[in-house]
């Protein structure tokens, strides 16, 4: 029973992970119909930034020297908006050309796996192969409640994955910027008609998304200190299926296709032979999809022609 | 007239081939290294490079080598197999057909060195492989030697070792199953422990996959199981990702590592969970004497770090190389008779005194040679426990 329970923690962290991942492609998705396979290497780039602000800040005979918990103070935001910023790059000098250009929605997917790419060989040839490790941020303190081990950072990471969802879901369906986001999805033709700026709009998807996944990068760095320039790609991927079985372009789905892949991934392990791990993941994921192709909380779409 | 004019032009683009090529022969000695300079283990691929680029200028700030009274420079080229198997098989017949190389030092990770070892002995090319220990990378290959002892003997040196130290009988082992060295290791030491303390005894054997970075649930399982300590026949890098998860799941017992750890890059990736665990190896920095020491010496002073295993294991395979060119007395115009004559040396050497030990080589291709166990000091050092030599056991 505490060896179910300790699973069903270990489960709730690594799906803290995905779930953070899978809203940036869920948002991306909802706004603009458009996978960003490049997202797993924004997650990897927000990694790498916590990893550099971090050493800076820390840095004993740098010009900062600061606390570790001062450092972590700043890191946090400092991550998130850099990493947007890298994001909303992204969006201007790849995708939006391409839309401008009215090109079909395959070739920007290509460009996003293209982008992807690039993103891990020029981390590659600029900063080496040499893996990094970031440095401690927060004092680690192990509790054991009846058995069951958690570190106080598990429980930050899994705190940091609810508040994002709660903020976003608010966001999306609380307030104007959300409304016009969901305008977006709804209609992009009619949209400028009605005078809102789609372009900002966007801008503000891409920033938010990356941004949630620069947060990601710096909890997952934090949690498996070992940084390497593919790290992003495999976790990436996951996390796409995630969005997907969740049902892609909802919010909600992305956060419990996240931690539904968490649990059965940690699952399987657990209780089938490890080796077999992502065999039986991926069929059951496939299970699911064969269930309910639009995931759990997708709706079916019509498209206009 | 046109059969004349085209063989005529046949024949001068084959004499212009056979003149290029005996050329180069003449001038340079051809070794060809494919090595992990990215990928997985990047480290491994520097320390390889940075050793041979050592012996390399050494031996051509003399002139060259000496064969047969003339000296004869030295030509390394380095190919970054990304440390795949797929990479590894292309670069090396990349070095063999393009660069004509006349021996290949590489690949270093079993996982690269067993497939890049078949597509060597096809191509009837001698290759020795510094730092892998899997059986197979060497087995039946008449062309292939290494430079490493076997994981069949690597093994029971650990286990050896794991009932005298931790005077447990319970042990439990995490690989990763796609990985020639991880996965043989495992199961030879799975033998090696079951026969010491009987069917049962080990309690959990875990595996992962190559990208996995969360190991939750194999380390619950494992930990549920209570054994007396985790045998992580892993690469440096799932080390320093697996020895902290373990330590947060609340696991208290110690690791035993294989001589894949033994990388410089360990300690600066783990730090302070890793310090205190013990794991086999093919030779100790700390305390070194004699040519190992010069070595050692020399290295640090070169490159700022003191050289691992891999580095070390280099330098033995390079001289070998480069003892069979010598003995060999003679220089082939032939870049294929030139293989052959580097491997007959090699397979007929009787003794060899390396920095990592002294050495022959048995019918397969593989040393008879002792092994080491450090245990990772406070200081971040690997430091001299035990040496366990073949003969004793």
């Amino acid at each position: 029973m505490e060896i179910l329970l300790q699973h069903c923690v270990n489960a709730l962290q690594w799906g803290s992970f995905y779930a953070l991942i899978a809203l940036g492609y869920t948002l991306v998705y909802g706004v603009l119909r458009l996978i960003n396979f490049a997202h797993g290497d924004i997650f990897m780039v927000g990694a790498y930034i916590a990893f550099f602000i971090s050493t800076t800040l820390l840095a004993k005979d740098g010009a900062f020297a600061l606390s570790m918990d001062t450092t972590l103070a700043l890191t946090i935001p400092l991550t998130v908006l850099l990493t947007s910023l890298v994001g909303v790059t992204l969006e201007r000098i790849a995708y939006r050309p391409l839309r401008r250009k009215g090109a079909h929605r395959l070739y920007v997917v290509i460009t996003a796996l293209m982008c992807g790419l690039i993103l891990e060989n020029g981390n590659l040839a600029l900063l080496g192969a040499s893996r990094r490790t970031l440095p401690q941020l927060l004092e680690k303190h192990v509790y054991s409640l009846g058995g069951i081990a958690v570190t106080n950072l598990k429980i930050w990471v899994i705190l940091a994955a609810f508040a994002v969802f709660v903020l976003l879901q608010l966001a999306v369906t609380r307030t104007r910027i959300g409304m016009a986001m969901r305008a977006v999805s709804y209609d992009r033709f009619a949209l400028p008609l009605m005078g809102i700026p789609m372009d900002w709009v966007i801008v503000f998807t891409f920033m938010v998304g990356s941004g949630i996944a620069g947060l990601g990068g710096l909890l997952f760095a934090m949690s498996y200190p070992v940084l390497e320039p593919y790290m992003g790609v495999m976790t990436g991927w996951k996390a796409f299926i995630a969005a997907v079985v969740g049902g892609i372009g909802d919010i909600r789905g992305a956060f419990a296709g996240g931690f539904l892949l968490a649990f059965v991934e940690i699952m399987v392990a657990a209780f089938l032979p490890s080796t077999f791990r992502d065999l039986f993941a991926f069929s059951i994921l496939l299970l699911i999809l064969w269930k309910r192709p639009t995931g759990i909380f997708g709706t079916p779409l019509t498209t206009k022609i | 007239m046109r059969l004349r004019i085209l063989s005529l032009a046949c024949g001068t683009l084959l004499l212009l081939g056979a003149a290029t090529l005996a050329a180069a022969a003449d001038t340079v000695i051809k070794i060809g290294f494919p090595i992990p300079l990215t990928g997985e283990i990047p480290k491994v691929g520097e320390s390889t490079k940075y050793a041979a680029e050592m012996l390399k200028e050494e031996i051509n700030a003399k002139g060259g080598l000496d064969v047969g009274g003339d000296l004869y420079k030295l030509d390394f080229i380095y190919e970054d197999n990304e440390s795949k198997p797929e990479s590894a098989v292309n670069v090396t017949l990349k070095l063999i057909e393009r660069d004509q190389v006349w021996a290949l030092v590489g690949p270093q990770s079993s996982r690269q060195a067993v497939p890049a070892g078949a597509t060597a002995d096809e191509n009837r090319t001698p290759m020795i492989t510094p730092w892998s220990t899997n059986p197979e990378a060497t087995k039946d290959r008449p062309w292939v030697f290494r430079a490493a002892f076997l994981d069949p003997f690597q093994a029971p040196v650990v286990a050896d070792f794991a009932t005298k130290t931790f005077k447990g009988t319970k042990a439990a082992v995490l690989f990763e199953i796609s990985n020639d060295y991880s996965k043989g290791l495992a199961d030879n030491f799975k033998d090696a422990w079951e026969k010491l303390h009987g069917p049962g005894s080990i309690v959990a054997f875990e595996s992962h996959g190559p990208k996995d970075q969360d190991f939750s649930a194999q380390l619950t399982k494992i930990i549920a199981a209570k054994p007396d300590f985790l045998f992580l026949p892993e690469n440096y890098s799932f080390v320093a990702l697996i020895i902290p998860q373990a330590r947060d799941l609340g696991f208290d017992k110690p690791f035993m590592g294989s001589d894949a750890w033994g990388s410089a890059e360990l300690m600066s990736l783990c730090k302070d969970p890793c310090k205190g665990q013990y794991f086999s190896t093919h030779y100790a920095a700390a305390g070194a004497t004699g040519a190992t020491k010069a070595f050692i010496d020399k290295y640090k002073a070169k490159y700022g770090y003191v050289p691992d295993d891999v580095a070390a294991l280099t330098w033995d395979a390079v001289n070998i190389v480069l003892w069979a060119i010598r003995t060999g007395d003679r220089i082939e115009p032939d870049v294929k008779k030139m293989r052959t004559l580097i491997r007959d040396r090699m397979a007929s050497m009787q003794n060899f005194d390396g920095i990592t030990g002294s050495m022959r080589f048995d019918a397969q291709g593989d040393p008879i040679k002792c092994a080491v166990v450090v245990k990772i000091a406070d200081d971040g050092q690997f430091s001299f426990v035990e040496s366990v030599c073949p003969d004793k056991k």
